[in-house]
């Protein structure tokens, strides 16, 4: 029942792109995403796909587990296409609906700008599909790593990230089961209009409170108990280190952004 | 009003990376009356098939049949049939939720729609059946309880829905020797005074084997034994390839037949070894070296 949040749910495998170091995913997600705002034109977001096609191919993920990650956003995606359609304004009017004018131009936005938040969505989630969490904090730890020297908290702030992560299948786990346990009690989730829904989620709500206090509260116990103090002198049970599949992962999207510049000068 | 279950499969998550099959074609009747003590190692599927019983999860196929009515069925009254089957979890404290210990028992009777005199008569109906105190607890915040206490007013909350079937996952887990003793009290007594039947599972043999009346033992999904206390204890072998052990009564027999006693086969409760040893006592027949 709430197994349908893709984003941040790791698909084990052993290919490539899993083998990658999660510094070069992380960092390549971001130029992906970037040069996503430089498409200007159908042209360029069917460079898009087909890339983000080629990488989940090569990772063997079925293409349906993008669809999923996606289908959560749908709401927001429709509202945000509507928003940009009725009030965008242009030149070629195309339709008339009392106070609104539907133009060409507002149209052709709204499309891009749905299909930028779409492909926004699934490129992030390639990343999180194919790394782990705990790779993942461990690569925004080393990337701002640096910045440490201007007395930013980046270990701590990763520690606090790989936590979170940790604990979202608990707490998705624990909501299934108070959740469960109130229905065999005879509460109903699902019918009745937005108050009660509202009013029937404080059986479910209160006891998730109370176990993730006690949660924190036994973790940072055990985590003392074990001497944690911060990032200070800490060394690593796993190194990170580039290797060539990185490189060419590098190359493959300095392609990609290419493409996509070019793309941009011919159909812009 | 029979329950059954005919070739229950189940598989969690179907189609994804972790997918894992957590029961494979289970089928079963209960009676009206029985006490049911369902054992099984860790993972081996019980909390998955308990909750097939009231229609939390919904078979992958097979069906479960509760008074006749299928619980996959769309049309089915799902409120009835929760009212029938009553559920306590696995650390059921967990799921408490409101401000007094009144308010929390009088969920589950709430969500049924009685009105507001019936809903006050059970609470005070289930937490005497589970032994707490009205006059002292009933105004209380449940955070304010002991383990024990806490865990008897979850059950006293699915009482009050007066369940002509309870099934309990584990009533026993994690409490002190005490607590655990009081609540197979009172699963007992519930049994025996009101005629409810009893579905109880268990890690621990010596509970099962204090109390039911008829033992299922699970083992990664299958339903390996069905039958009578006295037919499962004997097969201590297979039990114990499974990782599971027999009631320290049949081991004290197995370790007293050993030693050259003549202790007659199939006896697991603790009141029959008691009798016997203090027989065996009395008539001389040991001396201690
Ligand atoms: N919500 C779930 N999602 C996925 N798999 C699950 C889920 N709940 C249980 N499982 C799996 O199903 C199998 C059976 O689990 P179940 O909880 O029914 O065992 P159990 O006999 O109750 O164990 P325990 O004695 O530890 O409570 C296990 O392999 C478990 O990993
Ligand atoms: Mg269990």
């Amino acid at each position: 029942m709430l197994n349908d949040i893709t984003l941040g749910q790791y698909f084990p495998g052993n290919s490539p792109i899993h083998r990658m170091d999660p510094r070069a995913k992380l960092l390549l997600t971001v130029v992906y995403i970037v040069a996503l705002f430089l498409v200007k034109s159908f042209v360029g977001y069917a460079l898009s796909l087909a890339f983000l096609y080629l990488v989940v191919r090569l990772a063997k993920i079925p293409f349906k587990y993008l669809i999923k990650g996606v289908k959560p956003l749908r709401f927001i995606i429709l509202f945000t296409f509507l928003l940009n359609l009725f009030f965008l304004t242009g030149e070629k009017v195309l339709l008339v609906l009392g106070p609104f004018r539907l133009t060409q131009e507002a149209l052709f936005n709204a499309l891009y700008f749905s299909l930028r938040l779409v492909f926004l969505v699934m490129g992030s989630s390639v990343l999180t599909l194919t790394t782990s969490p705990v790779q993942l904090t461990d690569a925004l730890e080393r990337i701002l790593h640096p910045l440490q020297r201007f007395h930013f908290p980046a270990h701590e702030l990763a520690m606090m990230m790989t936590i979170a992560l940790r604990f979202i299948p608990t707490l998705l786990d624990e909501t299934d089961k108070i959740q469960k346990a109130q229905m065999a009690r005879g509460a109903d989730f699902e019918s009745g209009n937005l108050i009660q829904r509202a009013k029937a989620m404080i059986p479910l709500l209160v006891p998730l409170f109370v176990s993730s206090f006690r949660r924190a509260n036994d973790l940072a116990m055990a985590m003392e108990a074990r001497c944690y103090r911060g990032g200070d002198h800490r060394t690593r049970l796993r190194e990170l280190r580039y290797t060539r599949l990185d490189g060419m992962a590098a190359l493959a999207v300095c392609g990609f952004v290419a493409l996509i510049v070019l793309e941009g000068h011919f159909f812009g | 009003m029979p329950l059954v279950v005919e070739k229950l499969n189940h598989t969690y998550m179907k189609g994804g990376p972790y997918e894992t099959q957590a029961l494979y074609d289970i089928s079963f009747t209960i009676h009206d009356g029985e006490f049911v003590g369902l054992i099984g190692h860790t993972g081996s599927g019980k909390s998955t098939l308990v909750q097939h019983l009231n229609g939390l999860l919904q078979p992958t196929s097979g069906r479960v049949l509760v008074d006749g009515t299928d619980l996959s069925d769309k049309n089915a009254d799902r409120k009835q049939i929760r009212c029938k089957v009553g559920l306590v979890f696995q650390y059921a404290e967990n799921q408490l939720f409101e401000e007094t210990v009144e308010k929390d028992i009088a969920f589950g009777p709430k969500n049924l729609g009685l009105n507001a005199e019936e809903i006050d008569r059970r609470v005070r109906e289930a937490m005497r059946q589970v032994s707490l105190d009205y006059d002292r607890i009933a105004k209380k915040s449940v955070f304010e309880l002991s383990g024990g206490q806490m865990r008897r007013v979850a059950i006293a909350g699915v009482l009050a829905m007066k369940p002509s079937v309870l099934v309990l996952d584990e009533p026993c887990a994690g409490l002190d020797p005490h607590g655990r003793e009081e609540i197979l009290k009172l699963i007992r007594r519930l049994h025996r005074e009101s005629g409810t039947t009893i579905v109880m599972v268990s890690h621990s043999m010596d509970d099962v084997a204090q109390l039911a009346e008829r033992v299922m033992v699970m083992h990664r999904g299958h339903m390996v034994m069905d039958g009578t206390p006295e037919e499962i204890f004997t097969r201590g072998e297979e039990l114990r390839q499974m990782g599971l052990d027999v009631p320290q009564v049949v081991q004290l027999c197995e370790q007293l037949r050993m030693r050259g006693f003549d202790i007659p086969e199939r006896i697991y409760r603790m009141e029959d070894i008691r009798e016997l040893i203090t027989q065996i006592c009395k008539k001389g027949g040991y001396h201690a070296q």
